[in-house]
């Protein structure tokens, strides 16, 4: 398999605070990997960095073989990213939301790919309505839609399931699944919920106070700590490097 | 430099600043407002001292300076407030990880910008005809000339505020309204260059902005057609428009390097 993403030696400090330390990992061609740790474990830094929000202070980012640090943009065509904590315009209805970054991300026909999202997420009934009005669980969608509009290689999610009702959360995670078998996508989400991971994620990157703590599939870690679950899987290495 | 995918990208952006329009009658009432409310306050001063000195009213000079003037803050103001509307949307995260450069931000924000700034000027020079018998048209291409000139120095004006709000957050937003007017006094928009004392002289020779005003004067006054100066406001904006676009870049690398991307609020 063919590695999509590579970080190396992915360092970022915000002056004597070290955020981020020495990562390494890669993502390989239509995985689903999660990126776990507590709160102040470096995930939202991780991922702004493999964005393009954030500059590393030093290490390597390669994504789709380019230099992503030096040149991010040919590789930004091809990812997306989505997070209940970065808004859509309010103002603007999720057709013209959705108008709007189809053009952002260079798409020429742009009806057929808003058609295909309205389908996808099913936001007919809402599609021309503003943003500002819609319920948290249509706003997810809709910031999905905006993650798939390009049908991104590689997809960033940030806690993509965060304070949804259960239906939702049932609905996101089959979507995503389908979406990653079907596409062959990549795709690395940010998460605190242990069940997620285990029913959707292959690989697992743990993060604790910025470094990678434990690497590796739910189930090489389930028999490596002998647990049940992910969580108590998690609580153990918080533990044990407390 | 500009493909059609970069085409595509600014389309998609004044999309989003004409949609954001569309959605407040508000902002666009206020678009043409305050140019509005200039030229009927301006006008009434205008005949009230132009009938003691009529030197003061001549040729429409007070209310033809005060409508170009207003460009320079009509085309300022547009330009950092469709900026601030990425950022009270908390939208600059998605912005910035689709494939958008930020000169591309900064042309869509400019053509927006001149955009609103003619949805508010012409109507109030309009206006002024019929009311006070000014026309600022009747300059002709000059007019162009300095109406273009002001804007580009409110567009460099701009991108220094929109550097600072991407640097600072919104706690700076009052700079918005705040900058364009240091440089009022020293921009000779009201009375002569020669009115100033020699060491502030020296200073409005390095903007821009007094030698468009020298040069409408000479123009609505003596009838006299002053290339030299218009150039040199040209030359001076053009150093100030590059300068302002460095400093932008340079605060948008300096917030990638601190994380404030995705943390645009107060």
């Amino acid at each position: 398999m063919v590695n999509v993403l590579e970080a190396e030696s992915l360092t970022k400090n915000f002056g004597a605070i070290r955020a981020v330390d020495n990562l390494n990992f890669e993502l390989k061609q239509g995985s689903m990997t999660a990126l776990l740790g507590g709160n102040g474990a470096g995930k939202t830094t991780t991922l702004s960095m493999l964005l393009g929000l954030l500059l590393p202070s030093a290490g390597k980012i390669r994504i789709f073989d380019y230099d992503f640090v030096k040149d991010r943009y040919p590789a930004l065509k091809k990812m997306n990213f989505s997070s209940p904590y970065v808004d859509l315009p309010q103002r603007l209805t999720v057709r013209e939301n959705l108008t709007v970054y189809a053009k952002l991300y260079g798409l020429k026909d742009v009806e057929s790919a808003i058609s295909e999202m309205v389908e996808f997420f099913r936001l007919k009934a809402f599609i021309d309505r503003r943003v500002r009005k819609l319920s948290a669980g249509q706003k997810t969608r809709v910031s999905l839609a905006k993650a798939l509009i390009n049908h991104p290689e590689l997809l960033l999610l940030d806690e993509p399931t965060a304070s949804l009702d259960p239906e939702t959360v049932e609905w996101i995670r089959e979507f995503l699944f389908t979406y990653q078998k079907e596409r062959g996508a990549t795709i690395l989400l940010a998460s605190h919920d242990m069940k997620e991971v285990e029913q959707l994620c292959e690989g697992v990157l743990l993060l604790r106070k910025g470094k990678l703590v434990e690497e590796g599939s739910p189930t090489s870690l389930l028999a490596k700590y002998d647990r049940k679950t992910l969580e108590e899987v998690f609580l153990d290495v918080s533990r044990a490097t407390q | 430099m500009i493909n059609s995918d970069s085409l595509l990208r600014i389309q998609g952006l004044l999309l989003r600043y004409f949609y954001v329009l569309r959605s407040s009658w508000p902002r666009i009432i206020e678009i043409s407002y305050w140019p509005t409310m200039q030229l009927i306050i301006w006008g009434f001063v205008s005949l009230h001292f132009g009938a003691a000195q009529p030197e003061i009213s001549a040729s429409g000079i007070l209310i033809s300076v005060v409508l170009v003037w207003d460009s320079l803050f009509r085309s300022h103001v547009s330009y950092t407030l469709s900026f601030l509307e990425e950022m009270w949307s908390r939208n600059l995260g998605n912005l910035f990880v689709a494939p958008l450069r930020p000169w591309e931000l900064m042309l869509s924000l400019a053509s927006i910008s001149m955009i609103r700034t003619l949805i508010g000027m012409v109507p109030a020079a309009l206006l002024a005809i019929p009311f006070f018998g000014v026309s600022v048209f009747e300059m002709g291409f000059p007019l162009l000339a300095f109406f273009f000139n002001l804007v580009l120095t409110g567009w460099a004006i701009s991108q220094v505020v929109t550097g600072i709000l991407i640097r600072y957050g919104l706690g700076a937003e009052s700079l918005t309204w705040v900058i364009p007017f240091m440089i009022a006094p020293v921009s000779c928009i009201y009375y002569p260059l020669s009115t100033l004392p020699q060491w502030l002289q020296e200073i409005a020779l390095l903007i821009p902005t007094s030698y468009v005003f020298e040069g409408m004067r000479a123009l609505l006054l003596n009838g006299e057609w002053r290339e030299d100066l218009l150039l040199k406001a040209f030359w001076l904006n053009g150093i100030y428009f590059f300068l302002g676009m460095c400093f932008f870049l340079f605060a948008f690398r300096a917030a990638r390097r601190q994380g404030l991307l995705l943390q645009s609020g107060e």
